[in-house]
C-alpha cells in the first residue's frame, strides 16, 4: 500500500483534535492556521470543513490563527491557503467523519458504507437508527494522528464546495467592531511610537523626558535605544504626547539611502552577486535568425493599506498575549519571545482581522511595539501606527530591473531566451531566514542585528518568481543579480517578483510578435501546448471580443497578458481595453481564470477583480520616492492610488475543474493585468513603455 | 483642559468630557463605543472615518469635537445593525461588496449622503460622491454595483 502524502500543514500538526472539535451545544469548531486578510479565506475553509463533515455551515465556527489552539500553518501567504491549508482541513475532516461513521457502524452493527451523515446526524437510511457526532463524541477520541487515509468526498457529491457562500465576516464589519483596532480590555491604554525621522537615524536624547511623563493622560514612556513609545489614557492624549516627544527628540541622521533616480540606474549601481537560477538547453533547438532585447523596470511599491498597523498587548502573570493582524501567528510568537527574552511558551498570539493585507506589512512590527510599551507601563496597550509611518517604515515591495533577450528562428519560433534580474530579496518576514525581523528589535537597546537578506528560491521563487517562461521555449537562462543591501526596507508584497517578471515577459512577447507580424494571441498559442493555459487565453480573448490583426486607433487599444502564477498555481489571462488621452485609462478588463477546483466562486471572482484593480493602480500610478535619508511619502497625496472614477468594467470568466486540486489564485491576476495594460498602450499608440509606472511622463518619454 | 460637550449621535444625546480639539473619530469610537467608524489616515484623505453631520459626509478624523454640538451626527450604526442592516448595508451584503472591509463603512456613509440627495445617481455621480474614499483591495466594481442596487431598492 502506498502511504498517502500528507499536506505540509497536517505533517506539522497531525493530531486531529487540533483541527476539529465537537461542542456540547451541537456545534462544531474547526481550527485553521490560515487567517483572514480580506481575501475571504475563512469563509472558504469553513465551506471545505462543512462539506467534508456534512454539517450545515451555520453549525460550524472557525478559529483561525490562535497560537493557543490553532495549528501552526506557517504564514497565510503565497496563495497557499486553499492549496495547502484547505487541503489539510479537507483531509482532517474526512478522517474525523470516517472515525465517527465507523463508530456508529459498530454501534448499529452495520457496515460504514450503509450510513449517511446529514448535518452532523449519522443515520441508517430507511430505519430510525441514528446517532450524531455529538452523541458519539465521548467515545471517539480525536487525540490521534491523522493518517491521511480517509478519502475526501468526490467532487460530484459536493453540495457546499463549489457554490458561492457569503462572507462570514461581512455583517459585523458593516456595522461595528470587527478589527483588532476595535478591541478594548479593562485598564487598556492607547499607545503610539515615535519612529526615527530618517532611515539610519539614531536617537541622541530626549529633552526633558520628565516633562513628557507628566503630559495629560500619559501613563507610560518607553525609551530604549532609538525606540520611543508613549502610552496615554485617552487616544488623543497619546497622539498629543507623540507630537511632544517628536519635538523633544534629538537625532543623528547620516544619509543612509542611495541618490534617488530611475530604477534602471539605481539598481545596477548597487553591489550584487550574479547567479544562474535556472537554465535549460534542448539539443537540436533551431538557430536564431533574429534577436531582440529590452529592459523593463518596476519601482518600490507600498502596501498602502487603508488602516494603519495595530496590535493589542497584555501582560498577565508574566505571560504575554498579543492580538495581531499578522500573517504568521506562530512565527510572530517565536520572534517576539526572542526579542523580549521570553520563552515561547510565555507568549501567545491571537489573530484578529486588520485592514487589507497584501504581504509583509507593519502588522508584526507593531505587535512588538505594543508588547514593549505594555511591559513598560504595566497595562494592556492598544498601539496603532500613523499614516506617515506606514509609508516610511512598513516594508515595501522590492524594485526590479529585468533585461530580456530572445532569438527567433526563421519560422518565428522562440529558440533563445535570457532573463536577467536585478533586485533585492522579496521576503524578509519574521521567521524567514535568520535572526529577528522586527523593526523595534533593531532600534531598541541593545539592538538585535538586522538579519542578512535571503530570497526565496525557485521553484516558487522570490525575485525570480515567474521568471522562467511558461511557454514551450527550447532554451532559457535566468540570471539573478541579487542585491543583498536593502536601502529601502523591503519584503513580501503580493506576487513578489512575479508582477515585474510577467509584465516584462508578456510585454516582450508582444514586441516579438509585433516584430514578426503575428497577432499576440496567436503568437502565444504557437508557443503553448499546455491545454489549460491555452484555454484561459482563448476564453479571455473570446470574452473580450479580441480580433486578430485589428489596429488601435491612436487613442484606444486592447492588450493581453497571461501567466500561470509561480508556474504552479492558477492560470490567468487578462485582456484590457485602454483609452489614452493625457493619461491612460483602463476602461474594461476581462479575465479568464483556471484555479482548479473552485471552493467559493464569488469569493474567487472578488479576489480576481481586486487583483486587477490593485494591479492597474500599481501599473499606472504607484512608485515610492526617496531622498538620501528616507522614503518621502507621508500622506495619500504623496502616493496616489486608483480612485473610484478610474476603475474599469470588469468581467471574470471562471473555468472550473472540480476534479482537479485547487490552485492558489489570490495573486494570479496582477502580472497579466500589468502586461495587458502595457500591451494595450502599444496597441493604441504604438508606444512601448517599459518602466513602471506607466504615468503620463513616462509614456511621453517612451514616445518615439 | 477637558470640557463637557453634548452630542447628538444616531438620534440620541450623549455628554462626553474631552479636550475641545479632540478629533470626533476618537470620541465616537472610544467614548461612545461606536467602533464602526474606522480610523484610516488621520489626515482627512482616505474617507474611512466618514460620518454624516446634518446629512453631509465629513471626515471625522479632522472634525474637532467643539464643532459637533448642535448638529445631527450619523454613524454606520445609525443605518442598521448586523441583524437588521439598513438598505445600503443590505445591498453591500447582497453584492458581497467587501474584501478587507476597512474602507467600506466610510464608503457606505458617503453613499448614504448621495442617495439622500440623488435617489437615482448615475455612475459618474456615484464616482464623484466617492472621490474622497479610498479602497486598496480593489472592491470598487462591487461597491458601485451595491450603491446602484440600493438606489434601485429605494425607488
Amino acid at each position: 500500500m502506498i502511504s498517502p502524502v500528507l499536506p505540509q500543514s497536517l505533517k506539522t500538526n497531525p493530531q486531529l483534535d487540533h483541527w476539529v472539535r465537537f461542542n456540547a451545544d451541537r456545534t462544531v469548531t474547526v481550527f485553521s492556521g490560515k487567517v483572514e486578510l480580506g481575501q475571504g479565506i475563512v469563509t472558504a475553509i469553513a465551506q471545505i470543513a462543512a462539506e467534508e463533515l456534512d454539517v450545515s455551515p451555520a453549525r460550524l465556527a472557525i478559529v483561525p490563527g490562535d497560537t493557543r489552539c490553532s495549528p501552526n500553518e506557517w504564514y497565510t501567504a503565497g496563495s497557499q491557503s486553499i492549496e495547502v491549508g484547505g487541503a489539510a482541513m479537507r483531509l482532517a475532516c474526512a478522517e474525523v467523519r470516517r472515525l465517527f461513521v465507523e463508530a456508529a457502524a459498530c454501534r448499529f452493527e452495520v457496515s460504514a458504507a450503509e450510513l449517511r451523515v446529514r448535518d452532523g446526524a449519522i443515520e441508517l437510511p430507511g430505519t430510525d437508527l441514528a446517532t450524531s457526532y455529538w452523541d458519539l463524541a465521548a467515545e471517539v477520541s480525536l487525540a490521534r494522528a491523522a493518517t491521511g487515509g480517509a478519502p475526501p468526498k468526490p467532487s460530484a457529491e459536493h453540495a457546499i464546495v463549489g457554490k458561492s457562500a457569503a462572507r462570514r465576516d461581512i455583517r459585523a464589519k458593516l456595522s461595528g467592531a470587527a478589527y483588532v483596532h476595535d478591541m478594548e480590555l479593562p485598564g487598556m491604554v492607547y499607545g503610539r511610537v515615535l519612529r526615527p525621522p530618517a532611515q539610519g537615524a539614531r536617537l541622541k536624547h530626549l529633552e526633558d523626558e520628565a516633562a513628557l511623563r507628566v503630559l495629560p493622560g500619559v501613563v507610560g514612556l518607553c525609551v530604549s535605544g532609538s525606540f520611543v513609545a508613549i502610552a496615554a489614557a485617552r487616544e488623543e492624549q497619546a497622539v498629543a504626547a507623540l507630537e511632544a516627544a517628536r519635538g523633544a527628540a534629538r537625532w543623528e541622521a547620516p544619509p543612509a539611502l542611495p541618490e534617488p533616480g530611475e530604477i534602471t540606474a539605481v539598481l545596477p549601481a548597487l553591489p550584487s552577486t550574479r547567479t544562474i537560477t535556472s537554465s535549460r538547453q534542448t539539443p537540436g533547438a533551431g538557430a536564431a535568425v533574429t534577436r531582440r532585447e529590452a529592459t523593463y523596470s518596476k519601482p518600490y511599491i507600498a502596501h498602502a493599506s487603508i488602516g494603519p498597523s495595530c496590535a493589542l498587548a497584555e501582560f498577565t502573570d508574566g505571560k504575554l498575549t498579543i492580538w495581531s493582524h499578522t500573517q504568521g501567528p506562530h512565527h510572530l510568537r517565536a520572534q517576539i519571545a526572542r526579542a523580549l527574552g521570553m520563552a515561547e511558551s510565555e507568549v501567545e498570539v491571537v489573530h484578529r482581522d486588520g485592514a487589507g493585507c497584501y504581504g509583509h506589512n507593519g502588522a508584526d512590527d507593531v505587535a512588538l511595539d505594543a508588547a514593549l510599551l505594555a511591559r513598560a507601563c504595566g497595562r494592556p496597550v492598544l498601539l496603532q501606527w500613523t499614516r506617515e509611518d506606514e509609508f516610511a517604515w512598513s516594508p515595501c515591495g522590492s524594485a526590479m530591473m529585468v533585461k530580456l533577450r530572445a532569438g527567433l528562428d526563421a519560422g518565428n519560433r522562440v529558440v533563445e531566451w535570457q532573463h536577467e534580474i536585478w533586485s533585492h530579496t522579496h521576503i524578509k518576514r519574521p521567521g524567514w531566514g535568520e535572526g529577528v525581523n522586527l523593526l523595534a528589535a533593531w532600534h531598541m537597546d541593545p539592538p538585535l542585528p538586522v538579519p542578512p537578506a535571503k530570497d526565496m528560491p525557485l521553484p516558487t521563487g522570490g525575485a525570480d518568481r515567474n521568471a522562467i517562461p511558461f511557454y514551450d521555449f527550447p532554451t532559457h537562462e535566468i540570471a539573478y543579480n541579487f542585491i543583498a543591501d536593502m536601502p529601502l526596507r523591503v519584503s513580501a508584497l503580493r506576487t513578489l517578483g512575479a508582477y515585474a517578471n510577467i509584465f516584462a515577459i508578456e510585454c516582450f512577447l508582444d514586441e516579438l510578435a509585433t516584430g514578426a507580424g503575428i497577432d499576440p494571441v496567436a503568437f502565444r498559442l504557437q508557443h503553448l501546448r499546455d491545454e489549460r493555459a491555452r484555454a484561459v487565453i482563448e476564453a479571455a480573448a473570446a470574452a473580450a471580443g479580441w480580433k486578430a490583426g485589428a489596429a488601435g486607433d491612436g487613442a484606444r487599444g486592447m492588450g493581453i497578458g497571461f501567466a500561470r502564477y509561480k508556474n504552479l498555481s492558477a492560470y490567468c489571462a487578462v485582456v484590457v481595453e485602454v483609452e489614452v488621452t493625457e493619461k491612460i485609462r483602463v476602461t474594461r478588463a476581462v479575465a479568464a481564470v483556471d484555479a482548479g477546483q473552485i471552493v467559493n466562486p464569488d469569493g474567487l471572482k472578488n479576489q480576481i477583480e481586486g487583483g486587477i484593480v490593485q494591479a492597474i493602480s500599481w501599473t499606472l500610478k504607484e512608485a515610492l520616492q526617496w531622498d538620501r535619508e528616507r522614503v518621502t511619502a507621508r500622506r495619500w497625496e504623496d502616493y496616489p492610488i486608483l480612485g473610484f472614477d478610474e476603475v474599469p468594467q470588469i468581467e471574470v470568466v471562471l473555468i472550473d475543474h472540480p476534479e482537479q486540486p485547487g490552485l492558489g489564485a489570490g495573486e494570479c491576476a496582477a502580472g497579466p493585468t500589468a502586461a495587458a495594460v502595457g500591451n494595450a498602450l502599444w496597441h493604441a499608440l504604438g508606444v512601448r513603455a517599459r518602466d513602471l509606472p506607466l504615468s503620463p511622463e513616462r509614456v511621453a518619454r517612451a514616445m518615439p | 483642559m477637558a470640557e463637557n460637550f453634548t452630542l447628538r449621535v444616531n438620534g440620541r444625546e450623549h455628554t462626553v468630557s474631552a479636550e475641545a480639539n479632540t478629533p470626533l473619530v476618537y470620541i465616537l469610537r472610544n467614548d461612545l463605543k461606536l467602533k464602526g467608524t474606522r480610523f484610516g489616515c488621520g489626515q482627512g484623505n482616505c474617507g474611512a472615518c466618514t460620518v454624516l453631520i446634518d446629512g453631509k459626509p465629513v471626515q471625522s478624523c479632522d472634525t474637532p469635537l467643539w464643532s459637533a454640538p448642535g448638529h445631527e451626527i450619523t454613524t454606520i450604526e445609525g443605518l442598521g445593525s448586523a441583524e437588521a442592516p439598513g438598505r445600503l448595508q443590505q445591498a453591500f451584503i447582497d453584492e458581497q461588496a467587501m474584501q478587507c472591509g476597512y474602507c467600506i463603512n466610510g464608503i457606505v456613509m458617503s453613499a448614504e449622503a448621495l442617495l439622500a440627495r440623488t435617489p437615482a445617481p448615475t455612475d459618474a455621480e456615484i464616482a464623484q460622491a466617492l472621490e474622497r474614499n479610498l479602497c486598496r483591495c480593489g472592491t470598487h466594481v462591487r461597491v458601485l454595483r451595491a450603491i446602484k442596487r440600493a438606489a434601485g431598492a429605494a425607488r
